[in-house]
């Protein structure tokens, strides 16, 4: 048999085989490429947001008597309502998924721009918080407690931005017939990017926010 | 028959190991879930409020850490189908987890613990 | 689409593709990969490979020379050859040079080329994002030097010890240019270990399971996640001093309570596993080149990846040993001393393995070899002085001395740099088609040996005798003259060595075209997959998916056992090693989005440091190359099948490209 005959069989065989085109049949762990590589990518981010999050954390302790602290600026209540704005569109995000997975195209479109909306909010939430704190005096380059929160955060909302976008990307992908129930996959992968920003979400909530403060020094 | 079409023939029709096509959770079940973590969320918040602001500061800690944890399992478990998936995936992630918690945390003890600084 | 490529590996013939070839709608998708111009859209890993090999050889001249600036300054007392602000920013820019842009791309340049070829993939699993590496290390690197001529280079050594970073003690900006360089060829080490993991873990050939696998994959596969993990944590650092120096930031203000000690910390949780990433490549190097010459196979292949990873591993938990002057309290410093001194066990397990390997075996000392044991030789005795600082009260003596700096050429030079030239006399074949000249490989050798142990091994006294490193100079009355002039003229003579592997590459070459010997697709007589294929490397790598079924596949191919148990030979290379014909190879096409992409980052990094804005240019490029590349595939079937037409879903395409047709059945 020849080279030529042999690629042409396979290519028959691809023909109806390529709804799973980039799901990984072709690799030696039966694993997806493309799903691996988010995988360890966001292995890699736990290290960067550790980082972040210790910084901030050793910051909040170091910081000098009579400074301007977390417990002068925090406002609970409003953070807890971004939170479960990005608590909730995790799900929308499953939502989204679970719908394009099995072919019911209307609801992954809603479902996407729900998501991107909810994280649109918590967006604009950050802005608002980081004006108010502004205002009252915590500026970036205030104190140490100023540049650790805001670098913390403001990493976790680029992260939430870049999601956006891409949540954005499938949804015109989509639009343009380019994304499908076949790359369901695709789908998945933001989806794993998007929960993991949530988690660190999770994350900062529990440490920055709740954990006990200092006393407030106003 | 060259070893290239036996790579194909042998890869392409094993859907064994097509993970996305596992039988994946309802719609449901990830509402479900995301109730239980609306509960949870709202317990920490609820630590917030003064009545609970009279709980030594390790209860406080003990609580809101348990809470976190859990949290980011379910998350990780269920919405990112780790629970479902190939183990390779939760290793790589698990690894990254654990070695920033491990490092970190001993930066921290040099730190606050045994430091000086 | 953008986010992840979807089709990582489109290669055999017929894969389903989506047609757009331009996909800006102005610019046409380059095809070529002949002529100059298919090197900057290149997305072939051997090419890569190759650009990464010469990037860091040209770099290390660079360096080099930056080394001797510093020598020619130190061989007089009280000399004044170069002025004090050059002299800390040559120091700077050679330690950084060395390390940054020349072990870690030349390792770059190893692992891009073989680890596909050894386990049998025909390219790494994101091709792209492989060019986009090599372009983003690039830029990083350019970046990097131009600082000579935009104020001065950095300065403030090549770990940056806050707060002598802080724009208050370090004026000029020469440590900008540090945070932002290294910020993106870090970016270029992040996606290089993520492609490459997904590479080694995913494109196996069927029977490569992972015990299988060559010990140099493994190293890398090591090195590639310590990159992974370790990279997030210096970004985070060189983050905090940018922001630190650009926008006022207070993490290393002490004034504001800052800790210099937290930037001491994030660096060397990096630093630590860096010096691993550094040596492990050439650990893997020469777990290759030593069976193949000593004509055994390799000693204790479990214990040699068993240690390999034990070394990836502990490597996490020792990195303050390199802070125990820094006032860390008695009990870290303790705990660190101890885990250091665990962490020499594995690097012992593999010194007595490759002793081992060589024990009883017919050995041929041609220069790969010759480097091999050089490398074993001196990385350890770079080791045992390294097992003196795990024990905190001589390392309190040593630090800042020139004991540290022999210490760590011993192991950087002495270890890596070594085994890289290994590697180089090893590979060489099986890239350009021909050997290297062995008579100018033995001299290369030699001047190279004596030279490193002239230069470094004098340095061991002056640290003990008290000289401090980084100063720009000494007194007559210090007593350093005479070993300094021995040092000096140590460097010369390492010169000269480099000189002879420049001028060996042109002979060879001149020599190789004047009369080509046939040599064969395997020159060595050597063990790994790479070898199964011809010289140099045909563009598809192997005419057939190798299949695989012992360690060591390549070598069972060619000797069996008899009745007795003596090895046999039971087949010739030339016969059972692919030819290179087969042309139906459907290969990932060239893109010129990689390029474009990442050298939108350097303009973004002057944008920081001299005027915002440029990141109105910065951000149109930059956005460019993302849009341009989510909207191109992967893979182009038209550069494989000859097809002019751009007309979609035609049904006059022959039988291997039947299912672009269901592609776009798909999509209406
Ligand atoms: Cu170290």
């Amino acid at each position: 048999m020849t080279e030529t005959a042999v690629a042409s069989e396979a290519a028959a065989a691809t023909d109806h085989g390529h709804a799973h085109q980039s799901s990984g049949h072709d690799t030696s762990t039966g694993i997806s490429n493309n799903k691996l590589m988010m995988w360890v990518f966001l292995g890699s981010e736990c290290l960067l947001f550790g980082a972040l999050i210790s910084t901030y954390m050793l910051y909040k302790e170091r910081l000098p008597d009579g400074e301007l602290g977390p417990s002068d600026v925090f406002d609970i209540p409003f953070t807890s309502l971004s939170s479960f704005v990005l608590l909730l569109s995790s799900l929308t995000m499953v939502l989204a998924l679970s719908a394009i997975s099995r072919g019911d195209y209307r609801n992954f479109r809603i479902w996407t721009l729900t998501t991107a909306t909810l994280g649109a909010i918590f967006i604009a939430g950050q802005i608002y918080e980081f004006t108010v704190f502004y205002e009252e005096g915590l500026g970036y380059t205030t104190n140490i407690f100023g540049s650790s929160f805001y670098t913390l955060t403001g990493f976790h909302g680029v992260h939430v931005s870049f999601g956006i976008i891409m949540l954005l990307a499938i949804y015109i992908m989509h639009r343009q017939g380019r994304l499908n129930q076949d790359k369901a996959e695709t789908v998945e992968i933001v989806g794993l990017y998007w929960h993991f920003v949530d988690i660190v979400w999770i994350l900062i909530f529990t440490v920055v926010y709740l954990f006990p403060q200092p006393e407030s020094v106003l | 028959m060259t070893d290239l079409a036996v790579n194909h023939d042998s890869d392409l029709h094993d859907g064994s190991h097509d993970d996305e096509h596992h039988d994946h959770p309802s719609d449901w079940f990830y509402i479900k879930i995301a109730l239980i973590l609306a509960f949870f969320t709202l317990i920490e918040v609820g630590t917030y409020f003064e009545s609970v602001h009279n709980a030594p500061e390790w209860a406080m800690y003990a609580v809101l850490t348990f809470l976190m944890v859990v949290k980011f399992v379910m998350v990780g478990a269920y919405f990112m189908h780790l629970k479902y998936d190939t183990v390779m995936f939760r290793r790589v992630f698990i690894a990254g987890i654990v070695l920033a918690i491990v490092v970190y945390v001993i930066m921290f003890l040099a730190y606050n613990r045994f430091g000086f600084a | 689409m953008a986010i992840t490529e979807d089709r990582p590996l489109a290669l055999e013939s017929g894969e389903v593709v989506t047609k757009n070839n331009r996909p800006l709608g102005a610019l046409t998708r380059p095809q070529s990969d002949v002529g100059w111009a298919s090197w900057f859209t290149t997305v072939d890993h051997k090419k890569i490979g190759i650009m990464y090999g010469v990037g860091s050889l040209f770099f290390f001249l660079f360096g080099g020379v930056e080394a001797l600036l510093i020598r020619i300054q130190l061989s007089q007392p009280g000399n004044s050859f170069l002025s004090e602000s050059l002299y800390n920013q040559v120091f700077t820019m050679h330690g950084v040079t060395m390390v940054f842009l020349v072990i870690m791309p030349m390792a770059a340049a190893f692992a891009n080329y073989l680890l596909p070829l050894q386990v049998g993939a025909r390219d790494v699993a994101f091709p792209r994002l492989n060019a986009f590496s090599f372009w983003c290390w690039l830029a990083g690197a350019i970046f990097l030097n131009t600082s000579w001529f935009l104020g001065g280079a950095p300065d403030g050594g090549w770990f940056a010890y806050a707060p002598n970073t802080s724009a208050t003690f370090a004026p000029g900006n020469g440590m900008d240019f540090y945070a932002i360089g290294l910020q993106i060829a870090g970016i270029a080490s992040l996606v290089s270990a993520i492609n490459l993991i997904v590479t080694v873990l995913n494109m196996r050939a069927p029977g490569m399971t992972l015990l299988k696998m060559p010990i140099f994959t493994w190293m890398m596969l090591v090195v590639q996640f310590l990159l992974l993990f370790a990279v997030p944590v210096i970004t985070i650092a060189l983050f905090l001093l940018t922001f630190d120096r650009s926008f006022d930031a207070n993490f290393f203000n002490v004034a504001e309570g800052g800790s210099p000690l937290l930037w001491q910390h994030l660096f060397w949780i990096f630093g630590h596993p860096e010096v691993y990433i550094l040596i492990l490549p050439a650990f893997g190097i020469i777990s290759e080149v030593i069976p193949t010459f000593s004509r055994k196979p390799i000693f204790g292949y479990p214990f040699m990846v068993g240690s390999g990873i034990a070394i990836g591993f502990m490597g996490w938990g020792v990195w303050a040993h390199h802070m125990f002057v820094s006032g860390l309290g008695p009990i870290s410093v303790a705990a660190f001393s101890l885990s250091t001194m665990f962490i020499a066990v594995p690097t012992g397990v593999k010194i007595l393995n490759w002793l081992a390997t060589m024990w009883g075996g017919r050995l041929r000392f041609n220069t790969s070899m010759l480097f091999a044991v050089g490398v074993i030789t001196m990385f350890t005795i770079g080791g045992l002085s390294g097992v003196t600082h795990a024990v905190a009260p001589s390392d309190t003596q040593q630090t800042d001395t020139y004991y540290i700096v022999a210490h760590f050429h011993y192991v950087i030079f002495g270890g890596a740099l070594l085994g890289m030239f290994s590697g180089f006399y090893f590979w060489w074949p099986k890239v350009f088609g021909h050997k290297l000249n062995e008579k100018w490989g033995k001299i290369n050798f030699w001047t190279m040996l004596i030279g490193f142990n002239v230069t470094f091994g004098p340095m061991h006294v002056l640290g003990l005798q008290g000289m401090a490193r980084r100063h720009h100079s000494y007194a007559e009355a210090d007593g350093f003259t005479v070993w300094n002039q021995v040092v000096s003229l140590g460097s010369f003579v390492i010169a000269i060595g480099v000189l002879a592997f420049l001028i060996n590459v042109v002979v060879s070459r001149r020599e190789a075209k004047r009369n080509p010997v046939e040599m064969g697709p395997d020159p060595w007589d050597a063990r790994s997959l790479e070898w199964s294929t011809a010289s140099p490397t045909p563009v598809h790598n192997f005419d057939k998916d190798p299949v695989v079924q012992y360690q060591d596949d390549w070598w069972h191919r060619k000797w069996g056992t008899n009745d007795e148990g003596t090895i046999v030979r039971i087949a010739h290379p030339e016969d059972i090693a692919d030819d290179g014909s087969n042309t139906n190879v459907h290969l990932p096409s060239p893109s010129y989005w990689p390029l474009v992409l990442s050298f939108s980052l350097p303009i973004i990094g002057y944008a920081i440091i001299f005027s915002l804005w440029l990141l109105i240019p910065a951000g149109i490029m930059f956005l460019a190359g993302f849009v341009g590349w989510a909207l191109e595939p992967a893979d182009d079937p038209e550069a494989a099948h000859g097809h002019d037409d751009h007309d979609d879903h035609g049904d006059n395409h022959d039988a291997a490209t039947v299912s672009v047709g269901a592609e776009g059945a798909s999509v209406d």
